[in-house]
């Protein structure tokens, strides 16, 4: 049994960050289930449009997972075979960008391209070809895969990129074929990866709520999510939304728990690391791989081209200056700064008492618990925790005057799961390594912080935070539910005026919050990362 | 004088029960198997493991009540000793102040120290440009400023390379002889312990044995 030792408060950071998850997520919790008391979860089942809801959820889910993945097959391939062309870096951190850019902003460069107007249906109207509209299954499949393909595609290239050389070398020896590499090579190591990814993208799109208010909406192409916001915004049937809020949880548990049973670890950020001199032997057909490499290309950067080139039109400088705008910006900036620290704090409150009790304490399987408590948003999505805070606080307040401060705390537990995946091998690798030293040396509390964890966990720190910032500027399904007029916010902002045909204004409203999201991002990193080496010249 | 008295352990399934008598005037090599649970008693005697049961001493007052920075004992471990962010004389710094609090005495101290193990004008260079032999006389450096009676040798030589484990062995006895130190050394290879012309005992079924 490990030793105690008189080293004070080491369960206070988590004890703190518990308490405000607590206060967060079980209380709007507890109203969800005292007011379904009242309601009968199970009506849904009963109810012909909302049984055509969950079906429609799970179908575009299913669809989306399925499209995402097999596309990303080919294209995974065609990269890891091709590890030497110009630009290839570039275009896999393009492939990371689907992490940061705001859903809507992706979105209005998707209807750019492939709207009634937009560049496609124009090039095959020239054939004769009637125009398609992407209203509907369509649109939802094209944004999902918009958004999914380059993940997909990231987490298999990494297992492709992890195939030791001697695999290879020995498959040259043996004189393999393209084909035969593949069945012996190649898709084993894809195939360890496959099911993970699907059920992660499954999970997104079947929680998906923006690309799905966007495109979809209508009675045939509606979420539960969706359907949740629209009992509550539209219909103003709370019954209705509590009972659909209900069935959304008891989906969202079992798709996480059917999750872990294929537990993976998808790689997060920008840091694909490939290792030292690769050794691919050339074959297939190269033109094929290259074929591929450019469609997916053109797939994911035409949709952000169309977006800056509509974006400069004659009412750009009317809409930039515009009082709504101005607004949009400073509340947009506030909610992102403020949900990124209190994300980013609940985190390293997290790690901090999970890291003793995992290490110091030998209690490992508690410390992970209170670690994925911090996941508690995959379980309850934006929509749900929306409805319980909407039910817990419409008595004591006018949750329509507090919309920031319940979009800050939403989008902060958004963001947790990011800070928490990508603070969590920083502070623990070098801790697990160095425990007994640190013990004997008696290195506790906050010189402990300053002395050993900081300087490794500063540049991480800034990464996370700059994640949870962009993600939170960028967020609709918070704001959506309380926003108004005298809370607005760019996402919000933009969406208005793509829903109210203003294509002009939207167009600049989608650029300035592409823009917004980038300055913050890398501002973020800049200032919080700091420059690590100057912390080592300084003593050196 | 370190004493071991019926000192037990239970992890998990196996049951350690080590009896011991060590002094300052010769080191006590424990050798054996992997496994054996030689890592267990240093880990026992520096507080990071609980004992079920039995007297831990040094002097005849009992350790067993005190925290491991309490203990007056400082432990040189195979690898990991230092941290890699931090200079070689922060390094050394944390043993004296783990707030890293240092007055103009202890830097002068620090510098005193590193020559003694063989490292002049090492102290600000950076922990991890250091080989790993250079690495093990920093970690040995900041164990004698931390003043304890008492040293654990937890495998320390073992990942070094022939000719610098040598010189290493070599310095660790004459540091051992000039600060008359209570060194309890754990090894799995037996020509460490001759080196250091040690009293050996050899682990086996949870049990201390000495050797001849």
């Amino acid at each position: 049994m490990p030793l105690t030792s008189s080293i004070g408060r080491w369960w206070m950071p988590g004890v703190l960050a518990l308490t405000v998850l607590a206060l967060i997520t079980v209380l709007p919790l507890a109203a969800l289930v005292l007011s379904a008391t009242n309601v009968a979860p199970q009506d849904v089942l009963t109810n012909s449009h909302f049984r055509r809801v969950i079906w429609f959820s799970f179908y575009q889910a299913l669809m989306s997972a399925c499209l995402s993945v097999a596309l990303a097959i080919p294209i995974a391939q065609a990269l890891s075979r091709e590890q030497r062309f110009p630009g290839r870096k570039l275009l896999i951190n393009l492939f990371s960008l689907s992490l940061v850019i705001p859903t809507l902003v992706a979105i209005f460069g998707i209807v750019a391209v492939f709207g009634r107007t937009g560049w496609l249906n124009d090039f095959i109207g020239l054939f004769g070809i009637k125009p398609f509209s992407i209203y509907g299954l369509v649109g939802i499949l094209l944004a999902h895969v918009f958004f999914n393909l380059p993940l997909a595609t990231r987490i298999l290239l990494q297992s492709l990129d992890n195939i030791p050389n001697e695999q290879w070398r020995l498959s040259t020896q043996l004189r393999m074929n393209a084909s035969a590499q593949f069945r012996f090579i190649e898709w084993p190591a894809m195939r360890t990866q496959l099911v993970g990814v699907f059920m992660l993208i499954f999970t997104l799109c079947f929680t998906s709520f923006t690309i799905v208010m966007a495109l979809g909406g209508g009675p045939r192409a509606t979420t539960v999510e969706v359907a949740i916001y629209q009992a509550l915004r539209f219909d103003f049937d709370l019954d209705a939304a509590v009972s659909l809020a209900i069935v959304q949880l008891l989906f969202c548990s079992a798709l996480l728990l059917l999750s872990a049973f294929f537990k993976h670890e998808a790689p997060l950020g920008f840091g694909h690391r490939i290792p030292d001199q690769l050794f691919r032997p050339v074959s297939g057909y190269r033109w094929l791989n290259f074929l591929l490499i450019a469609v997916a290309t053109l797939f994911v950067i035409m949709p952000l081209i169309g977006l800056i080139i509509s974006a400069i039109n004659p009412s750009t400088i009317k809409v930039l200056l515009h009082d709504n705008t101005i607004k949009a910006v400073f509340n947009t900036l506030f909610i992102a700064l403020v949900a990124s620290c209190l994300s980013v704090l609940m985190g390293i409150g997290l790690l901090l008492s999970s890291r003793h009790l995992r290490i110091r304490l030998g209690h490992y399987r508690l410390g992970q618990w209170i670690q994925h408590a911090g996941n508690i948003i995959l379980v309850m999505p934006p929509v749900v925790l929306g409805t319980g805070l909407f039910l817990l606080l419409r008595n004591v307040a006018d949750v329509f005057s507090i919309a920031l401060g319940l979009a800050i705390l939403i989008n902060s537990l958004m963001a947790l799961p990011f800070v928490l995946r990508i603070l969590d091998g920083p502070l623990m690798q070098a801790a697990e390594q160095q425990d007994r030293v640190i013990q004997s040396l008696g290195i506790i509390g906050w010189s402990r912080w300053r002395l050993l964890d900081w300087p490794l966990v500063r540049k991480p720190l800034g990464f996370a935070m700059a994640i949870s910032a962009t993600l939170a500027a960028g967020d609709l399904s918070a704001i959506a539910l309380f926003g108004s007029e005298r809370a607005m916010t760019l996402p919000l902002l933009l969406f208005q005026r793509m829903g109210g045909y203003r294509f002009h204004e939207a167009a600049t409203t989608a650029a300035l919050l592409l823009i917004t999201c980038l300055i913050l991002f890398l501002i973020l990193q800049a200032v919080v990362s700091g420059t690590v080496k100057r912390y080592n010249h300084a003593y050196a | 004088m370190l004493t071991l008295e019926k000192l037990t352990v239970q992890l998990g399934e196996n049951r350690y029960c080590y009896n011991l008598c060590a002094g300052v005037d010769r080191v006590s090599a424990i050798l054996g198997k992997s496994g054996s649970g030689k890592s267990t008693m240093l880990n026992v005697i520096a507080g990071f493991l609980r004992s079920t049961n039995g007297e831990l001493q040094w002097n005849g007052q009992s350790l067993l009540g005190l925290p491991a920075n309490q203990r007056p004992v400082t432990t040189l471990f195979q690898q990991h000793n230092l941290f890699s962010h931090l200079s070689v004389e922060q390094n050394i710094g944390l043993g004296i102040n783990p707030q890293l609090k240092l007055t103009n005495e202890d830097h002068s101290s620090i510098n005193r120290t590193l020559d003694e193990v063989g490292l002049h004008g090492y102290a600000k260079k950076n922990a991890s440009t250091l080989s790993g032999g250079e690495q093990q006389r920093v970690a040995l450096a900041r164990c004698l400023l931390r003043k304890q009676p008492v040293l654990l040798l937890d495998e320390p030589f073992s990942a070094l390379d022939e000719s610098t484990r040598h010189e290493m062995i070599e310095l660790t006895r004459n540091v051992i002889q000039e600060h008359s130190l209570c060194v309890v050394l754990v090894t799995h290879n037996s020509d460490d312990a001759h080196m250091l012309n040690a009293q050996l005992y050899e682990l086996t079924e949870g049990e201390l044995i000495k050797q001849n």
